[in-house]
C-alpha cells in the first residue's frame, strides 16, 4: 500500500506530512529511464537493424525525471520546495556533466595509450620510421632539457622577484607595476609566448632559427608568473615574528631572508614550482613555433630543431603517414605519458604541500 | 656614575644612526630588484619585438604576402578574429552555467568528506594538456556528437545556427567550443568555489532560520556575495579560451568563413589555431602575418584581463562585508 501510493500514506504520519518520501526521487529516476528506455525501444521496432542509443535514453530518461520530479513536488510541497528540488537536481546534473569528459577521457587515453606503451617507445626515435614501430625518447629527452632549461631561467627570476615584492616591494610603485605586469604576464596566451621567442631568436640569430633554447626561452615566459604569484602567497605567509625575532638577534635582512624566510616556506615555494613545471610541460604551441620538429634524438639546446613530447603527440596526429593506426598508437601512447607525467608532478607537489605545510599559529 | 649613564645613553644613539651597509644586503636587494625589472622588460620586449616582426607585414603589399592571397592584411585577420571570439563566447556561454553549478555542489551541497576529493579531480581537467584534449576531442568527441549535428540540422535548421548542412566529420566550431569548454570549466570552477566557501556562514544560517530554502538562501545570499568572483572567474576562463591553440587547431576543420553556423562544415578558424597550421610551413612575409596576428590576440587577451582585473578590484573597493 505505501508503495502503491505515497501521497496517501503521508497523511498518516503528521511530522512528514506535506513532504515527498525520501526514497521517492531514486524510485522516480530509475523508473523514468525504464520507460524512455521502452519508448526508445519502441519507437524502433518496425526498422531493421535499429540499435537503441544508451546515450540517448539515459539524456531522454534523466529529462522526464526532472519533469516528474518537479510535478510530484509542486503538488506535494509547493512551488518554493520544488523550486528547491530542482535546484538540486540541475547542480547535481552540473557535475555528471562535467565529469563524463573527464572519465571519457581517461579511459580512451589510457585504453588506446597502453598499446604502443612498450620498452620500444621509451627507447627509440622516429629516425627511418615511416609505418610502424619507432619511439617518442627523442621527444621525451626533448621535453625534459627544454623544460629544464625554462626552469633553470624562470625559477631564480620568478623566486627573487617574489622576495622583493614581499620582502623590500611594500608600497613602492615598482613593486606595484611589477604585480601588475605579472598579472598581464599570466594571461599571455602561449602561442603568442612562442611568436615571441621565435622573433627574439630571428633577430639574434637570423630567419628561419628553430632551436631548443628558443623553445625554452617561450616555456620560461609562460612560468614566471605561474611562479611569482606562487611564491609571492608563500613568503606572505611566513609569520613576521619570526623576521623580527632574527633582525632582534642582530642578524643582516638578507640573511634573515635566506635562513629564516626561505626554508620555513620552502615547502609551498616548491610545489609552486612543480606546479609550474607540470603546465609548461604538457605545452605544445609555443614549442611548435619555436623549436619545431624533429624524428631525430638532439640534445643541444642550441643548435638544430628540438622534438618534444606534447609536439610528438600533435605530429603524430595531424600528419598521419602511409600507416595511419601506427601514427595513431604512437599519439595515445604519447599522451598517456604526457598525462602521467603530469599526474605524478601534481599529486607530487601536493604531497610535498602537505607534508611540510608551514606550522602557523592558527 | 650618573655621568656616566648619561654618557653611555648619549653613545648609544651613534651606531642606530650609522646604519652598516653591508655587501650582502646590497647584492641581494639588488638582484632581486634587478629580477622584478627584468619582468617589466622582458614584457616589453614581447611588445616590441611582435610589433617589429610583425608590422612589415601590414605595410607590405599584400601581393608580396601568399597566405594574405591578395587580400588586404585586415580583410584576412579580420574573420580569425571573429572566429576566436565566437568560439571563446560559445566556450563561455557553456562554461560558466556549469561551473556554477559544480562550484555550489562542492561548497554547498556536497558532503565535506566527498567535496574535497571532487575538488581535487576538478582541478584534474585543468591539469590535462591540451593536445590530449586535442586528441580527445578529434579521435572521440567529434564521431561520437556527429549524429546530434545531423538530427539538429534536421529539426531545428530554422534556426540560424542550426542551418546545417551538418558536417559529416563533426569537426565543427560547436564541436571545437565543447572542447574548449572543458578546458576553462575547472578554472571557473576553481574561482566560484572559492567565492561561495567565503560567504559568511552566519548570513546563510540567518537565511535559512527566516524560512529560507536551501536554494532561495543561495539565490539570496551565496550568489551575491561571490558575483565579483564568479565574474573575474569567467573573465580568466574567456582569455584562456580565447588564447587556446592545440586543442582548436586538432579538432576544428576551418575553411575562414565569418558565420554563426554551429554544424556545418564551412567554419571559421582562430587566431591561434590558424598560427599553429600554418606556421611550419610559412616563409618570408608570411612568417610576419602570422606574428601580427599573433599580435593582434595578445592585444584581445590583454583587453579581457584587465577588464577582469578592474572588476575584481572594483569589487574590493566596495565590498562593505568587514
Amino acid at each position: 500500500m505505501t508503495t502503491l501510493n505515497p501521497f496517501l500514506s503521508n497523511d498518516t504520519n503528521v511530522y512528514a506530512a506535506g513532504k515527498l518520501p525520501s526514497y521517492l526521487p531514486g524510485v522516480l529516476l530509475i523508473a523514468s529511464v525504464l520507460v524512455s528506455w521502452v519508448l526508445f525501444a519502441f519507437a524502433g521496432r518496425g526498422q531493421d537493424e535499429y540499435q537503441v542509443n544508451l546515450i540517448v535514453v539515459a539524456v531522454a530518461g534523466v529529462a522526464i525525471f526532472g519533469v516528474l520530479l518537479f510535478g510530484a513536488s509542486f503538488r506535494v510541497e509547493g512551488r518554493r520546495r520544488a523550486v528547491d528540488r530542482m535546484a538540486t537536481f540541475l547542480v547535481s546534473l552540473a557535475l555528471v556533466i562535467a565529469l563524463t569528459p573527464l572519465f571519457s577521457l581517461i579511459i580512451t587515453v589510457v585504453s588506446k595509450g597502453v598499446v604502443r606503451f612498450d620498452s620500444d617507445f621509451f627507447t627509440l626515435s622516429m629516425r627511418n620510421v615511416v609505418g610502424e614501430g619507432g619511439g617518442a625518447a627523442h621527444a621525451m629527452w626533448g621535453t625534459v632539457l627544454m623544460t629544464l632549461a625554462a626552469s633553470i631561467i624562470s625559477v631564480p627570476i620568478g623566486l627573487l622577484t617574489s622576495i622583493y615584492l614581499v620582502e623590500y616591494g611594500a608600497g613602492k610603485r615598482l613593486s606595484r607595476w611589477i604585480r601588475f605586469f605579472v598579472d598581464v604576464m599570466t594571461g599571455i596566451p602561449s602561442i603568442v609566448a612562442g611568436l615571441f621567442a621565435y622573433s627574439l631568436f630571428e633577430i639574434l640569430l637570423g630567419p628561419g632559427t628553430r632551436v631548443g633554447i628558443s623553445g625554452s626561452v617561450a616555456l620560461a615566459v609562460l612560468m614566471v608568473p605561474i611562479i611569482v604569484r606562487s611564491s609571492e602567497e608563500m613568503l606572505r605567509l611566513v609569520p613576521n615574528e619570526l623576521r623580527e625575532a632574527a633582525y632582534a638577534l642582530g642578524v643582516p635582512k638578507w640573511l634573515t631572508i635566506l635562513k629564516v624566510v626561505l626554508p620555513t616556506s620552502i615547502a609551498g615555494i616548491t610545489t609552486g614550482i612543480m606546479l609550474a613545471i607540470a603546465r609548461v610541460m604538457g605545452e605544445t604551441a609555443p614549442l611548435l613555433v619555436a623549436a619545431g620538429f624533429s624524428n631525430n634524438f638532439n640534445f643541444n639546446l642550441f643548435d638544430e630543431r628540438m622534438q618534444s613530447l606534447p609536439n610528438f603527440v600533435y605530429y603524430s596526429y595531424i600528419a598521419q603517414g602511409s600507416v595511419p593506426e601506427a601514427y595513431l598508437d604512437r599519439a595515445w601512447a604519447g599522451a598517456l605519458t604526457l598525462i602521467l607525467i603530469v599526474m605524478v608532478l601534481n599529486l607530487g607537489a601536493r604531497l610535498i604541500a602537505r607534508a611540510f605545510a608551514p606550522k602557523t599559529n592558527r | 656614575m650618573a655621568e656616566e649613564n648619561g654618557g653611555d645613553a648619549a653613545s648609544l644613539t651613534p651606531p642606530v644612526a650609522r646604519v652598516k651597509v653591508r655587501v650582502g644586503d646590497r647584492v641581494f636587494y639588488g638582484s632581486a630588484r634587478g629580477a622584478g625589472t627584468f619582468i617589466l622588460v622582458t614584457l616589453a620586449a614581447v611588445s616590441a619585438f611582435l610589433l617589429v616582426e610583425g608590422v612589415p607585414a601590414i605595410t607590405a603589399d599584400p601581393n608580396d604576402i601568399s597566405l594574405l592571397d591578395g587580400q588586404n592584411f585586415w580583410f584576412w585577420v579580420g574573420p580569425l578574429v571573429f572566429g576566436t571570439l565566437w568560439a571563446a563566447t560559445l566556450a563561455l556561454l557553456m562554461a560558466l552555467p556549469l561551473s556554477i553549478g559544480i562550484a555550489l555542489f562542492i561548497s554547498h551541497y556536497a558532503p565535506r568528506r566527498i567535496a574535497t576529493p571532487l575538488g581535487y579531480l576538478v582541478d584534474l581537467l585543468a591539469a590535462v594538456p591540451s593536445v590530449v584534449y586535442g586528441l580527445w576531442g578529434g579521435v572521440v568527441l567529434a564521431p561520437a556528437i556527429q549524429p546530434l549535428y545531423s538530427w539538429l540540422g534536421e529539426n531545428l535548421g530554422f534556426l540560424p545556427f542550426f542551418a546545417g548542412p551538418a558536417s559529416g566529420t563533426g569537426r565543427t566550431i560547436l564541436t571545437a567550443a565543447i572542447v574548449l569548454t572543458v578546458m576553462v570549466l575547472p578554472i571557473i570552477t576553481a574561482v566560484s568555489r572559492e567565492v561561495f566557501l567565503q560567504t559568511p556562514r552566519l548570513y546563510e544560517e540567518a537565511s535559512l532560520a527566516l524560512g529560507a530554502t536551501k536554494w532561495e538562501m543561495i539565490r539570496t545570499v551565496v550568489l551575491p556575495v561571490g558575483r565579483g568572483g564568479v565574474i573575474s572567474g569567467a573573465m580568466l576562463g574567456l582569455g584562456r579560451a580565447l588564447g587556446e591553440t592545440m586543442s582548436v587547431a586538432m579538432v576544428l576543420s576551418a575553411t575562414g568563413v565569418v558565420s554563426f553556423n554551429l554544424i556545418s562544415s564551412g567554419n571559421p578558424s582562430t587566431i591561434a589555431a590558424n598560427v599553429a597550421l600554418s606556421f611550419p610551413e610559412a616563409y618570408g612575409l608570411n612568417i610576419n602575418a602570422l606574428i601580427a596576428s599573433g599580435l593582434i590576440l595578445f592585444a584581445i587577451t590583454i583587453v579581457v584581463n584587465s577588464i577582469a582585473r578592474w572588476i575584481v578590484d572594483r569589487r574590493q573597493e566596495f565590498s562593505g562585508a568587514n
